[in-house]
């Protein structure tokens, strides 16, 4: 069981302390590790703001590979609140019954392909793969686009060893530029043609808002896939009577869904800017500084959760904050239920077992904490009912 | 069998009758306007906030801690706040009368 695991590096630090420290560019992090300080840290979006200097509350800081703010993620009430309106019913769709069956046609076809080869590493060739074809329905974009994003690779936005690289982010800076002034020419009803046409408090939204709303789509919506799908594969590997389960009691799927993301958290935390001096978990924090949200460890926290450490897969009560929390929770989260509860469904249906045959982890640096996110690479072999 | 009755944020009402499950999925089913129950159920996305009628509270009972500490950072959450998924339908219910939260 020990190729699946994820193990919890923030245990005794939000014991002890409730915080850890990372330095990230001179600019330092503290991460509030324990569920409640999380949550409420999120909620105070007067004393910890989203809307700072662009790519500062990323961590690593992207303040110095990025101008254009990301919307709605970079900005605070009560405009977020307007972005938020503007573009949820279109991240809602994924409730419908057509994408829903376009979404099954997609995940069946690479589950099928990956039963039908000797081996396959599922990094590159299921999850980029999968996640790729599935942005095409949430962007409404031709299903052929999906070419050009897995040609870019898993490290698009991040270079080996997973410093920020402004060259690579700028693939997909300009590739979205292009296709904003593609829309803007030849209107469609894909999600750039929408959003240049959309109204905010009487005005129409500016090209850069628009890239600021797809750059963040692209990007939200990639590493964090990819791994909560690659790291589903590798679990069942080791897992073959949860399959088993989930083809006897479909019924539980959403409740998998739930805890796979929990014990996963694909986004290991996120940053505020402290807007004035304050306390968080009883540690100063000064104007100015940052701190993190670490859903990761927020979500092994064992006086909320029982067995944190354990894939339950029906657990009842899960309050994870694996997609964030309050205002900023997570946009993109309906599509990625909708990918995961298929994907699962489709492998309960169709695969025996999985065999993991070689591997290595991709390990995030966070300074006083080494977490697994998920893997580099993963070979695996598919074997069929 | 229990009668279940939904009041959206516009004033509509809307009774439905169910003898299991939760109140959360049967709002959901029946497409009550501003039930979205993102989470299936879990208690993680607080998009299935009612207000419970004050004459009816004997019939819905106490929020868990967990629950409890969901609701205490809604900002729309009231002493009469739940998180419907987390009612089972049962006798106990019916006639329940809910108002769906902001
Ligand atoms: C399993 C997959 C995913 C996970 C675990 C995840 C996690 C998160 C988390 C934790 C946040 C909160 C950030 C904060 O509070 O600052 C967030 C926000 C966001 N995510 Fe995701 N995400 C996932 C998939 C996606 C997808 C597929 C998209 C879109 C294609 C997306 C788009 C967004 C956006 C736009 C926001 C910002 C929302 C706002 O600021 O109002 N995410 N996500
Ligand atoms: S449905 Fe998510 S908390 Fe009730």
């Amino acid at each position: 069981m020990k190729k699946s695991k994820l193990a919890d590096p923030f245990e005794q630090a939000r014991l002890e302390s409730g915080i850890g420290k990372m330095d990230d560019q001179n600019d330092p992090v503290t991460m509030l590790l324990r569920l409640k300080d999380v949550r409420k840290t999120a909620h105070n979006w007067k004393v910890f703001q989203s809307g700072a200097k662009p790519g500062r509350i990323v961590v690593p800081s992207e303040v110095n590979i990025r101008d254009t703010r990301q919307i709605p993620f970079e900005v605070d009430p009560p405009e977020h609140g307007d972005y938020r309106k503007l573009v949820e019913p279109w991240f809602k769709r994924p409730l419908e019954a057509d994408y829903q069956a376009a979404l099954t046609k997609q995940i069946n076809e690479i589950v099928d392909e990956a039963l039908s080869l000797d081996d396959i590493e599922v990094v590159s060739d299921f999850s980029l793969r999968l996640q790729s074809r599935a942005l095409t329905l949430l962007l409404n974009t031709p299903y052929s686009e999906a070419d050009t994003w897995i040609g870019w690779g898993t490290h698009v936005f991040r270079s080996e060893g997973d410093s920020l690289d402004g060259d690579k982010a700028n693939i997909l800076y300009d590739y979205i530029d292009e296709q904003i002034e593609r829309a803007s020419e030849n209107p469609s009803d894909d999600l750039y043609s929408v959003l240049l046409n959309s109204e905010l408090n009487g005005r129409k939204l500016t090209k850069e808002e628009v890239k600021g709303v797809m750059i963040l789509t692209f990007a939200g919506g990639r590493d964090t896939v990819i791994n909560a799908v690659t790291n589903s594969i590798a679990y069942f590997a080791e897992h073959p009577e949860s399959l088993a389960r989930l083809n006897d009691e479909p019924e539980i799927t959403g409740k998998a869904v739930e805890e796979l993301i929990r014990y996963f958290s694909p986004l290991t935390h996120m940053g505020r800017v402290v807007t004035e001096d304050t306390q968080v978990c009883e540690h100063a924090a000064k104007a100015d500084s940052r701190v993190s949200l670490c859903w990761a460890s927020a979500n092994r926290d064992a006086s909320v959760f029982e067995n944190p450490n354990e894939v339950v897969l029906d657990r009842k009560l899960n309050p994870h904050v694996g997609f964030g929390f309050s205002h900023h929770n997570c946009l993109g989260a309906t599509h990625a239920r909708q990918i995961m509860q298929i994907l699962l469904t489709s492998l309960a249906q169709k695969v025996k077992s999985i065999d993991i045959l070689d591997y290595e982890e991709n390990i995030e640096d966070l300074d006083q904490f080494k977490r697994k996110v998920g893997y580099e690479k993963i070979k695996v072999k598919f074997n069929p009912k | 069998m229990a009668k279940i009755t939904f009041i959206t944020t516009d004033e509509s009402s809307i009774t439905l009758e169910a003898t299991s499950g939760s109140v959360m999925e049967l709002a959901v089913q029946n497409n009550v306007a501003g039930i979205d129950g993102d989470c299936g159920g879990v208690c993680s996305c607080a998009t299935c906030h009612v207000h419970v009628d004050p004459a009816h509270l004997d019939k819905t009972g106490d929020a868990s801690e967990i629950e409890k500490d969901m609701l205490e950072l809604d900002d729309n959450a009231n002493e009469y706040s739940r998180l419907c998924c987390q009612l089972e339908v049962s006798d106990q219910l019916d006639g329940v009368i809910l108002r769906v939260a902001q």
